[in-house]
């Protein structure tokens, strides 16, 4: 056990710490959320771009399609030293981390040499364009068709939840070729141009007032059949190549300051037992809340540690998101009770601490939702790493077409 | 960054383990937990003793391997899975530790090196009512050499040679050796929930006492005892938790209701789910403490807090749970889950209950906060 870095790591990340002192762009201003303003697009490209340049970004991948050629570790020190500097924000995450890579691994020759290069210098951005309003946690349901007429392909139908779909360049699609085999067997994948005729994109607003998502609906899309992703009927082999990404891209750490805020809090407010920091209960949640987060952090260090020893990490990086999307929303919902009657403004100009709780409990239950909901992963834990069996389906064996749908 | 077992030490885990399978299968753990004249299984005992396993991290020149904590964690880890009925922590994670922190030259050498033979089983005699360790509890009383006093409950106290009891001399807390074989200690065995560990009720009277460490730095002693004991333990508990969870997935998977493995239904398999997120958070605080018991001493306070608070709960949410997926036969006397159960309950309260160590907890981050 030993938490500082081998000599090997020590030089990279001195190297590294080098690089970004030079480079790094000085306080930028951050907005709240790094997918939302697109104002901070020409920054968010040109970071992108000087980090490619020096082979940063995408560090695993191979030198040839525009990577670092390096290896996993390498890119985990990037990560924690880029993210001491004031960054802007990154809206390549979702094509660099899972469209991207599905193209490399199921697509043609000349899509790679097209779509790799460009996504890596930042210069096209991606979304993924796979849950529909029929199937959210169900993905293999989609039913937005896609009807074959000569070389081309008819696009109908609509997604939801497309995060970037508003400024993205291409988007990785998941449709329906065929209604008369089971549903996984009818899926094929393609890769569609956001800003085609027949693409259109209208934002969703959520319950925080933000807007990181977006419906995308498609009228008689038409495209060609050499922007197909893999063989027709095996769009839900590609799919889980994509969604594996998306775990190893959304799993990630713990809300590591959570507690200190609530700390900060609880100095300031007095209730009728004197300070709240004095009361018991509170200090007894402060600590369960300590043990998550230091536990969560402490695993991402185990899947570092299997990396750098050139090892594939344990399951045991599948509980981060489950963890920490409802701690999030426990010390939210325990900080605002704090404020008691104060709690309800949420008014950065007003309320404790910028009104950072009001803003984690009302994006809480996205959190707890997106890239697979609570109980999705939980499914996951269950069968992928204690080897528990699928539930029962009824859709397995029947034709697409001829599966019971509710709303 | 290197956060996990060396392959040295994940191949004494694995020795131990095979160690554990061959020489105390759950039967027994059975014979002592049937057997109310037996608090410890002394076959077992004395074959750890030669594995060499209660000297891990005695130093060479006293007797021992001379290892780091963490092989011993590697060892409790196994031990916990085992739910081994041995005196192991109070000889190795409390006396040993004790001597090693504050013990004399001569205390050591007096002392270590019968530890790490397997000659004398050590017992940690600090509590006196029930509560958490604090002033109230040192009433008894060191005067010219002599304790008088009354101690409970001690784990094993009833087998034990050697105590260290904490007590007041002058108005002042330290800790203090006493010989349980001599004169002016009377021993008397408790029932307890957990049968395979033994607990004792000891009253001194004008016992020989030979002080360990400074006068007036018994608490504080006592607690630097329990922070490296907490990390130890939280290791027995993990490897509790792990093999009560394995329990309830071997249950799940061969157990049909409704026509189907009762392991299919979500009920059953979130209920899983969860006991293997709280047994993983629980491994990598314990991990955290296992580093700061060996490199980051002025981490270990929050560190082996938080890894018996991680721990602790994660035992005794996969013990309860364990027993729940086993349905009606889990609550029988001869399918095994009550075994984790009531040792969840026995480690989770023999270095103090999780409340007061989140009580701890706080008040360091309390500290580093405002530092």
């Amino acid at each position: 056990m030993d938490f500082n870095d081998t000599p090997e790591e020590a030089a990279y990340r001195k190297q590294v710490r080098a690089w970004l002192e030079e480079n790094a762009p000085k306080a930028v201003a951050r907005p709240d959320d790094p997918m939302e303003d697109s104002n901070d697009m020409r920054a968010s490209r040109a970071w992108q771009r000087k980090k490619a340049e020096a082979g940063y970004a995408c560090i695993t991948w191979p030198k040839e399609w525009g990577g670092g050629g390096g290896a996993s570790w390498q890119s985990v020190i990037f990560g924690q030293e880029e993210a001491k500097f004031s960054i802007p924000g990154n809206p390549f995450a979702i094509g660099l981390g899972m469209c991207v890579p599905t193209v490399m691994t199921a697509g043609n020759q000349a899509d790679k040499e097209r779509f790799v290069r460009p996504a890596v210098l930042g210069e096209e951005i991606w979304c993924q364009l796979f849950s529909e309003p029929s199937g959210g946690s169900d993905a293999a349901a989609a039913r937005t068709r896609a009807v074959k007429q000569g070389d081309e392909w008819v696009i109908n139908g609509q997604k939801v939840w497309t995060s970037g779909a508003h400024y993205s360049d291409f988007g990785l699609l998941l449709a329906r070729t065929d209604p008369d085999v089971p549903k996984h067997k009818g899926l094929t994948m393609f890769w569609i141009d956001m800003k085609a005729p027949g693409v259109e994109v209208r934002p969703i607003h959520q319950m925080s007032g933000a807007s990181n998502f977006n419906e995308v609906y498609f009228t008689d899309l038409r495209i060609k059949d050499s922007q197909r992703v893999g063989s027709v009927g095996e769009g839900w082999r590609v799919a889980l190549v994509t969604l594996m990404n998306e775990r190893l891209s959304v799993g990630g750490g713990g809300s590591g300051s959570g507690h200190a805020r609530v700390l900060k809090l609880a100095r300031d407010i007095s209730t009728l037992a004197g300070p709240a920091i004095k009361d018991s209960g509170l200090r007894e949640k402060i600590a369960d809340w300590f043990v998550q987060a230091e536990g969560l952090k402490y695993t991402t260090f185990r899947t570092m540690t299997a990396l750098s020893r050139g090892q594939t990490p344990g399951p045991e990086s599948s509980i981060g998101k489950v963890v920490s999307a409802s701690l999030m929303q426990d010390m939210a919902n325990t900080a605002l009770e704090l404020e008691d009657q104060f709690g309800i403004i949420n008014d950065p100009k007003l309320a404790p601490l910028s009104a950072a709780f009001q803003a984690s409990l009302m994006a809480a239950p996205g959190m707890r939702i997106a890239g697979g909901t609570d109980e999705i992963l939980r499914n996951i834990i269950a069968e992928r790493v204690l080897g528990l069996p699928q539930d029962v389906r009824l859709d397995k064996d029947v034709a697409f077409k001829d599966i019971p749908t509710g709303r | 960054m290197d956060f996990d077992f060396s392959d040295d030490q994940k191949f004494l885990k694995s020795e131990a383990r095979k160690f554990l399978d061959a020489r105390c299968p759950v039967s027994v753990v059975r014979g002592v937990l049937d057997d109310p004249a037996r608090s410890y299984d002394e076959g077992l005992w004395k074959a750890v003793g030669e594995q060499g396993w209660l000297g891990t991290a005695i130093p060479e020149e006293f007797g021992g391997l001379g290892l780091g904590g963490i092989e011993l964690c590697a060892i409790a880890e196994e031990l916990g899975r085992a739910l081994a009925p041995i005196p192991f922590a109070s000889t190795v994670y409390f006396v040993t530790e004790a001597l090693m922190l504050a013990g004399s030259q001569a205390q050591k050498a007096k002392w270590l090196p019968k530890i790490a033979a397997g000659e004398v089983i050590g017992c940690f005699a600090t509590v006196e009512r029930p509560g958490t360790l604090g002033e109230a509890q040192a009433q008894a009383r060191v005067e010219g050499g002599k304790l008088t006093g009354v101690k409970i409950p001690v784990t094993d106290g009833d087998i034990a040679d050697l105590a260290v009891v904490l007590a007041k001399e002058a108005g002042q807390t330290a800790l203090y050796l006493v010989e349980l074989g001599g004169a002016g200690v009377t021993r008397e065995t408790l029932k307890t929930l957990d049968p395979t560990r033994g607990v004792a009720k000891l009253t001194f009277e004008g016992a020989p006492a030979e002080r360990l460490g400074e006068a007036g730095e018994g608490l504080s002693l006592a607690e630097a005892v329990m922070n490296r004991a907490a990390v130890l333990l939280a290791f027995e508990q993990v490897g509790g938790a792990d093999r009560a969870l394995e329990m309830a997935k071997s249950y799940a998977l061969e157990r049909y209701a409704f026509g189907r493995q009762i392991g299919s239904y979500q009920a059953i398999k979130h209920k899983l789910a969860d006991i293997y997120i709280k047994n993983e958070l629980a491994r990598s605080n314990a991990y955290y403490g296992a580093w700061a018991l060996d490199d980051g001493a002025a981490e270990l306070p929050v560190a082996a807090a938080a890894a018996r608070v991680a721990a602790s709960d994660a035992f005794w949410f996969a013990a309860k749970e364990n027993i729940q997926t086993h349905g009606g036969m889990g609550f029988t006397w001869d399918v095994d889950c009550h075994l984790f159960y009531r040792r969840a309950q026995q480690l989770g309260l023999v270095a103090g209950g999780a409340k007061a160590w989140k009580e701890r907890l706080v008040s360091q981050l309390e500290r580093r906060n405002v530092a």
